[in-house]
């Protein structure tokens, strides 16, 4: 199978990916399959979906060049800017795709999961786009710390149902969205954020996000002379943004490297298992209780990652690093500064990798960096000005 | 010494005698006392019992089961020592437990299979585990002589139904309502539909749970099917403090219930 291509029939990238899910949501999750595969080969949804994210999303996001970043690092960064699309993250990329699906299945209800808040934001988004009805669950820690995104979600119409399960993050948000979709799956389209869950999601959900991969790969080579990036980075939490970027480049010499947080590296500290769906990288205990995870970013706060990057690091097409929360911090910083951007603090995780790399074996210096931003900042400046 | 009991023979031969079948559900490690609660609970008319092993993430589960999953985890309850523990319980009736697939999974599926028959425990459930998944573990529980029962649900196409019931063995569990696992207040139209599907395409013992509370909704939905699987409404009586008397005099109301119903049959 070539890198980032068509999974197998049963949902596998390698030896991950599948559908391990109760009986109840099967035949859901096959509708959905259908529903996509008829979808993504019609151009007329195609021409919807691009003209959506064009007029109403802003999209081509712009590539910029990092000059005073680049001078104090020896390398040359060029950021791939998803914090300036709409909603202010990659995130819009997908729900808009799973928008207009959820209307070609006549569904008139979404649920989704949200950790820091930028799923949710694009989903209640959407929604309001459509005329769709939105709940969104959160996490009880996630409400508190991302108090303001909660906010707009509200003021966007939708229903947000703090989770007070477990963790009380991310992954619970997971759970507690797939018991509303057990109870709801013949009115209500599951709208997943990220590159996991059961087949198709991850491949689904990967390819409405390749459309920022695609975009920076014709964007660096007008400004490479043509050339490709040595490296192409970005963060990895369930792996949206950076799946989407990866397909952008699996066939060229560019090395990929996802960084997860050390707080939540499911590929860096995990083993295989099955959560939400996936088999994949999963950080868990000696008999199979999943760990919770603990990162500064919301995002980030996840023990599990979706399984094509499982597959990806397994058959070395990509490169898993982790990052820790204070380097983080330290690059949030150094991004406003030197370059008057501030980034995610999902987004800073790749870039502190770039900054402790840099000069190394791994990144050597006068290589070119593309790295994903992925989203900006704002959401973080009230939890940043608090930490530092 | 539990002694093992294969589930399926025992269930066709009380259902081909004219009995509805019982099946209550226990989550191991609930509690110093949860062995003795399983005996009790046996004692007081079940034809077989399901036991919980608690997973971090249980999807499947409504917030009760839930709640006492994390009480049996933070007591320090894991696979092994619920298995074991289980062991030496003489219950009487056939035993399977109810787990998550990353716990077999990790377990490892081949050990997970034979640790459970050298234990006296004759069958598995695993509720996130489809028919489209089950190849690895069906093969290890085949081998190991492990009755995994499979779940149907009412979104289950007709040929789909067919083909779960064939794979089924000990019984087949039709999932009574759209939902996790809970207490409703009355018992939804889908479980009746649920029971009458099953019953046309197999001869496997048909159970329903998910939703089935009462001693009256047990009667009702067992007009259609052999009998009921009951989890929330026993579970929340050990939540709340009951032990093994609680448990066994909600059990034999079920059992009386469900007698009651056999004698007046026409």
């Amino acid at each position: 199978m070539a890198a980032l291509a068509e999974p197998s029939p049963d949902g596998r990238f390698g030896e991950f990916g599948g559908r391990f899910i109760p009986e109840s949501l099967v035949p859901a999750c096959k509708e959905l399959e259908v529903a996509f595969r008829a979808a993504w080969a019609d151009p007329a949804f195609h021409a919807e979906y691009e003209g959506l994210l064009r007029d109403y999303g802003g999209r081509p996001t712009p590539v910029t060049e990092c000059r005073r970043l680049s001078e104090r690092l020896g390398v040359r960064v060029l950021l791939k800017r998803e914090d300036l699309a709409h909603t202010g993250s990659h995130k819009l990329n997908n729900v808009i795709g799973q928008s207009l699906l959820t209307r070609r299945m006549g569904k008139p209800r979404v649920i989704a999961e949200t950790g820091a808040g930028q799923h949710g934001v694009a989903t209640a988004t959407a929604c309001a786009l459509f005329g769709l009805d939105c709940v969104v669950y959160m996490g009880e820690v996630d409400v508190e710390r991302q108090e303001l995104n909660v906010f707009r979600m509200q003021l966007l119409g939708a229903e947000v149902i703090p989770v007070s399960s477990g963790s009380r993050t991310l992954k619970d948000a997971v759970n507690e969205a797939l018991r509303d979709w057990v109870a709801n799956v013949e009115t209500t389209h599951y709208c997943i954020g990220s590159v996991m869950g059961p087949h198709p999601y991850p491949w689904m959900v990967r390819e409405f996000q390749r459309i920022l991969g695609e975009e920076a790969r014709t964007q660096c080579r007008a400004l490479l002379d043509g050339r490709d990036p040595d490296f192409v980075v970005a963060c990895v939490g369930g792996g949206s943004n950076a799946a989407g970027t990866f397909a952008g480049f699996a066939d060229t010499s560019a090395r990929l490297v996802g960084v997860e947080a050390a707080g939540g590296a499911a590929i860096g500290h995990g083993v295989p298992g099955v959560v939400h769906g996936m088999k994949s990288y999963l950080v868990q205990d000696e008999v199979g209780q999943v760990n919770e995870a603990h990162s500064i970013s919301a995002g980030l706060d996840y023990p599990g990652v979706g399984p094509e990057h499982s597959h990806l690091s397994a058959t070395g097409r990509a490169t898993y690093v982790t990052a820790g929360d204070a380097e983080v911090l330290d690059a949030f910083q150094l991004l406003s500064h030197t370059e008057g951007i501030i980034p995610a603090l999902e987004s800073a995780h790749g870039l502190a990798w770039v900054v402790r790399a840099a000069g190394s074996d791994d990144l050597p210096s006068g290589s070119t960096v593309l790295l994903t931003l992925s989203g900006r900042g704002d959401k973080d400046v009230a939890q940043v000005r608090d930490l530092l | 010494m539990n002694e093992l009991r294969r589930v399926e023979p025992a269930l066709r031969a009380a259902r081909d005698a004219g009995r509805k079948l019982l099946v209550p559900y226990v989550t191991g490690g609930l509690g110093d006392d949860w062995c003795e609660v399983v005996a009790a609970v046996a004692a007081a008319g079940a034809d077989a019992i399901e036991v919980g092993i608690p997973f971090s993430d249980p999807v499947m589960d409504g917030p009760t089961i839930q709640e006492a999953s994390m009480r049996a985890l933070d007591r320090g309850a894991t696979p092994s020592s619920i298995i074991a523990e289980l062991s030496e319980v003489d219950a009487g009736v056939p035993l399977v437990v109810m787990t998550y697939y990353n716990i077999v999974f990790r377990g490892g599926h081949r050990r997970i299979a034979r640790s459970l028959v050298e234990h006296g425990v004759a069958g598995a459930i695993v509720p996130d585990l489809p028919l489209d998944e089950f190849f690895e573990w069906g093969r290890a529980a085949d081998d190991a002589g492990v009755e995994t029962i499979l779940l149907a649900a009412p979104t289950t196409p007709d040929d789909r139904l067919a083909e779960i019931c064939a794979r089924s063995h000990g019984f087949v569990y039709g999932v009574g309502l759209m939902g996790v696992t809970g207490e409703r207040t009355s018992l939804a139209a889908s479980a009746t539909t649920m029971a009458k599907r099953l019953k046309a395409v197999t001869d496997v013992p048909v159970l329903i749970g998910v939703g089935v509370s009462t001693p009256e909704q047990a009667v009702e939905v067992s007009a259609e099917a052999d009998g009921v699987v009951v989890g929330s409404a026993l579970v929340r009586r050990l939540l709340d403090g009951g032990g093994p008397d609680a448990a066994a005099e909600f059990v034999g109301e079920l059992r009386s219930a469900l007698d009651g119903m056999g004698t007046t049959a026409p």
